[in-house]
């Protein structure tokens, strides 16, 4: 009876804490919105954050929680963005943008709002995850890996095919893609497509994804079918994946083939591993700590001078050479990441302070005795 | 076409062929000990390139060419000390993002140093030299590189049949816990298999950018994806198989080049992945793997 | 109890061989079990015991011959399919998800039964449905003694423990065929004998048919209504305790010939 009042209280009193948190994070966007010309900076920052966290949590839920080791993100996210860019640039625009090789009648007068760009973007992904699923995840899972790098790489050489050029506009890429006006419509689209993912991560769906990544065998034995369960996680991954290339087109206002080059796989691969595999939160500050990071770091490829001397380590590309020097140092020595498999919640934040608070007390009492 | 063009186009297939060969192999061997994708694998592949255009500024090319080989060596198992040793008991999936880190690491460390443009790679005057047979013309390097292959590969497969190290290898392969409670010291066993595979990667190297004439950063990744699919093709863990791979990986590419549809030649080896693990998914010289219950 | 003849057969092998490359691991083994019945498969060490479990759950699929369970054949099925057909198992060397709870670990095994799909389940559509699994873990916990440790990590459960909880996961499955790989490995004669209670009283309470595969002769003795006694992937005895006790071949084949003495 006590416990369960005691866990009640708790419960409201993680309510409240999540209510002021999300007020006071709405409140900072507001405020940054408001004074948009001068945080423009800022703002650009945090939209890039939110795109990436969409997408190192789908990348997570493949990886992490099904334990599949997909490399395809910068693939399904350029399907993403290619058919988000096509069905929303404005038609009065399309003649300036295809003026090289013209565009193809098929899409001349094809216009969708963003929204819907968007989900067909994300099911145009899936379904091309759903086709090379059937082939790799039928049978060992290892392959997959190097199925979906390659079909990544595919669908960029596709992108700049010269065949291509009256629907992708080659490797002049795509241009006047209408952007958001606000951030708080991109923190909307995240927070919805993070938030599906928590759900299905925790529902029967996600145990069972957990169940494979802890034992294929003993999960086939309780009756999960591991193909099909595969299967369903790896394409809705990708179905997210492709919802924030399209967002990623959209926040970039032009893209092209070099966008979704298998680097920017690998930087989702960072901000997850940093993140910790396994852990949503994780993933979600990894991708803020990463984006950051990289505006931060920026001097590192400017030249650094000391006194007078020139520092000869920096120059254009020093950056990205620490950024991998940091990937292996967190796999080779913090391999469980910032967050390991945990998640973030009020209960452990104030265990951590409440424990703190008893350190301080314990501390004291035998000091208070010697005196 | 004319006989004198198809006999052309096969020959600088076979050529590239023998390359990928020799790349495959290292993969294929790491693979069937360490069940690890070595994703660093390709850019151990592009040092190799870089190593050579600095040695032969400094060397002629008979001093460059041993020199290199030995520097790329140690870079292999350099990197398998550093980067997967220390995750020998951690999840697979762990090994594999340390070598894609490692792979991340040497491109950008080269775009750094090198720069992202592509250099001239030099030319080593030997394999050069134009040869005339029949109406067929082309450098020695393509008549050597798939006879140097094939030699290499019967070399590697007598160490693998007939030495104590070779049964180590053969040992570890087949099932590691037990190797190594039969006094098998599983890490110089381990670090023989990655000298051996980023020699052969080496030498690859010299013959594939030979041909090719310069080297960039990124020059490393296709090439090493492709090879491992040349391994899965030929059954991952069999050396013929990765040397047949590799060869019909080579002259696939060539053909469809050759055929107009160059735009198609990188799509063509992932057809071909899909293909062969639909049909058979234990490639063709593969044996059949039983899970352990 | 009535000869087993009279019972409906739940369980029959019919020369069922499995091979690998060239060793027969398997050799014509042909059995019966029926219902309601315990059952023990023994044998010395790769005898190919474990390799006939396989065999029946469709983790190997026999080279020839065939299983069938309650008249159907399994051959071509899916480990998943048959689990759903109604044949649980436990696992030699335990295989539990081991980072997940102990509650998580039974739930996941009543998702088997479970009618929603993935948007109903992520939409939380499925209220009931999920109510429901839960209360079923936690009778089967309650009954299993384990609800106490719901919230513990699997693999942080001693040895003994881990073995109950992968009972009662197979058992979240609601099968009506148990098949249990050494259930006994490993346990000191006083857990053995708690188990050895427990495993005919799982049987009645779930009306189950039991068939084991153990090395300890104790508990084989005391509750198998009839064992298979296999060598070399061959059948070389079949009877009541008492008959296998008494047969000169059985006891050759564990105390071994005395060629190498």
């Amino acid at each position: 009876m006590d416990q369960s009042f005691h866990a009640m209280g708790e419960r409201r009193r993680n309510i409240v804490l999540s209510l002021c948190l999300a007020g006071l994070l709405l409140a900072c966007c507001g405020y940054l919105q408001a004074n948009k010309y001068e945080y423009n900076y800022a703002i650009s920052i945090i939209e890039r954050s939110l795109i990436y966290a969409v997408v190192a949590v789908s990348m997570n839920l493949v990886n992490g929680f099904t334990g599949l080791f997909s490399l395809g993100q910068a693939g399904f996210m350029a399907i993403g963005a290619y058919v988000t860019a096509i069905l929303t640039i404005p038609t009065a625009n399309r003649p300036s943008v295809y003026y090289i090789s013209g565009i193809h009648p098929w899409i001349e007068n094809l216009h969708a709002p963003a929204l819907l760009a968007l989900i067909l973007g994300g099911l145009a992904a899936a379904a091309c995850a759903a086709l090379i699923g059937i082939p790799v995840l039928r049978l060992k899972s290892d392959y997959l890996a190097i199925a979906t790098l390659g079909f990544a790489e595919i669908i960029r050489a596709l992108i700049a095919a010269p065949m291509m050029d009256r629907i992708t506009n080659g490797s002049y890429g795509l241009k006047s893609i209408p952007g958001f006006s606000s951030i708080f419509q991109v923190l909307a689209l995240a927070a919805c497509s993070i938030g599906l993912m928590v759900l299905l991560i925790n529902s029967s769906y996600g145990r069972m994804f957990k169940a494979i990544r802890e034992d294929e065998i003993a999960a086939e034995a309780m009756g999960i079918n591991l193909f099909r369960t595969k299967e369903l996680s790896f394409v809705i991954s990708s179905f997210f994946a492709g919802i924030s290339g399209g967002m990623l087109a959209m926040f970039m206002r032009s893209i092209d083939s070099k966008t979704f080059q298998v680097s920017l796989t690998y930087d989702i691969l960072l901000i997850v591993v940093i993140g910790g595999i396994g852990s949503v939160t994780g993933s979600v500050l990894g991708a803020f700590l990463v984006t950051a990071g990289r505006e931060i770091l920026r001097f590192f490829d400017e030249p650094f001078f000391l006194g007078g001397v020139q520092v000869p380590l920096f120059r254009p590309g020093f950056r990205m050479v620490i950024f991998s020097l940091l990937l292996m140092i967190v796999v080779l020595f913090y391999s469980k990441g910032l967050m390991g498999t945990n998640e973030f919640s009020w209960n452990s934040i104030c265990r951590f302070f409440g424990r703190k608070e008893r350190k301080k007390q314990e501390g004291r009492v035998p000091h208070d005795g010697a005196k | 076409m004319s006989l004198t063009t198809f006999l052309q186009q096969c020959l600088t297939g076979i050529s590239l062929g023998g390359a990928y060969a020799l790349i495959a192999i290292g993969y294929t061997m790491v693979y069937g000990i360490l069940r690890l994708i070595n994703f660093a694998h390709g850019d151990i592949f592009m040092m190799a390139g870089y190593f050579m255009i600095f040695a032969m500024a400094s060397f002629p090319w008979f001093i460059a060419l041993p020199v290199v080989l030995l520097i790329t060596t140690f870079l292999g198992v350099g990197i398998e000390r550093v980067a997967y040793k220390p995750l020998r008991s951690a999840p697979r999936m762990s090994v594999m993002i340390s070598a894609i880190g490692v792979s991340y690491l040497l491109q950008n460390l080269a775009t750094y140093l090198f720069t992202a443009l592509p250099k001239a790679y030099p030319e080593i005057p030997v394999l050069k030299r134009i040869f005339l047979i029949g109406g067929l013309s082309a450098s020695f390097v393509t008549f050597f590189t798939p006879v140097l292959t094939v030699f290499l590969v019967y070399i590697l497969i007598m160490l693998i049949q007939h030495t104590r190290i070779g049964m180590a290898m053969r040992a570890v392969s087949r099932d590691y816990e037990t190797a190594s409670l039969m006094g098998i010291d599983i890490n110089r066993t381990i670090s023989i298999t990655f000298a051996i595979g980023s020699l052969l990667a080496a030498v690859g190297s010299i013959l594939y950018f030979t041909d090719r004439m310069t080297v960039f950063p990124f020059s490393g990744s296709l090439p090493g994806l492709k090879c491992f699919v040349a391994a899965v093709f030929g059954g991952i863990g069999s050396i013929p198989g990765a040397v047949v791979g590799g060869f019909v990986l080579g002259l696939g590419e060539t053909a469809l080049v050759a055929a107009g549809y160059s735009t198609f030649s990188d799509a063509f080896t992932f057809v071909l992945l899909i293909v062969i693990l639909l049909v058979r998914p234990t490639g063709l010289f593969g044996e059949k793997i039983t899970n352990k219950v | 109890m009535e000869p087993s003849e009279t019972v409906a057969d739940v369980l029959e092998m019919q020369s069922v061989v499995m091979q690998f490359g060239g060793v027969t691991a398997v050799d014509e083994l042909s059995l019966h079990v029926g219902k309601g019945e315990i059952i023990a498969l023994i044998g010395p060490n790769g005898a190919g015991k474990t390799t006939a479990f396989n065999c029946i759950t469709g983790i190997y699929q026999p080279t020839s011959g065939a299983v069938l369970f309650e008249g159907r054949n399994l051959r071509g099925l899916s480990p998943d399919v048959i689990t759903r057909l109604g044949i649980a198992r436990t696992f030699q060397n335990i295989r539990l998800f081991n980072n997940l709870s102990v509650f998580d670990n039974v739930l996941i095994a009543m998702h088997l039964r479970a009618k929603d799909n993935v948007f109903s389940a992520t939409l939380r559509l499925n209220r009931k449905e999920e109510a429901r699994m839960r209360a079923e873990t936690e009778l089967l916990l309650r009954e299993q003694d384990l609800f106490g440790l719901k919230d513990e990590i699997a693999s942080s459960l001693p040895y003994g423990l881990q073995r109950r909880l992968e009972i009662a996961r197979a058992l979240a499955t609601r099968p009506s065929l148990l098949l249990l790989d050494e259930p006994a490995a490993g346990m000191n004669p006083q857990e053995t004998q708690e188990l050895t209670d427990f495993i005919v009283r799982i049987r009645d309470q779930y009306h189950l048919t039991i068939f084991m595969i153990e090395h300890h002769m104790d508990l084989v003795m005391q509750i198998s209504e009839r064992i298979y006694v296999l060598n070399f992937g061959k059948m070389i005895a079949h009877g009541t305790p008492e008959d296998i006790q008494n047969n000169p071949e059985v006891i050759e084949a564990y105390l071994g010939v005395t060629e190498d003495a």
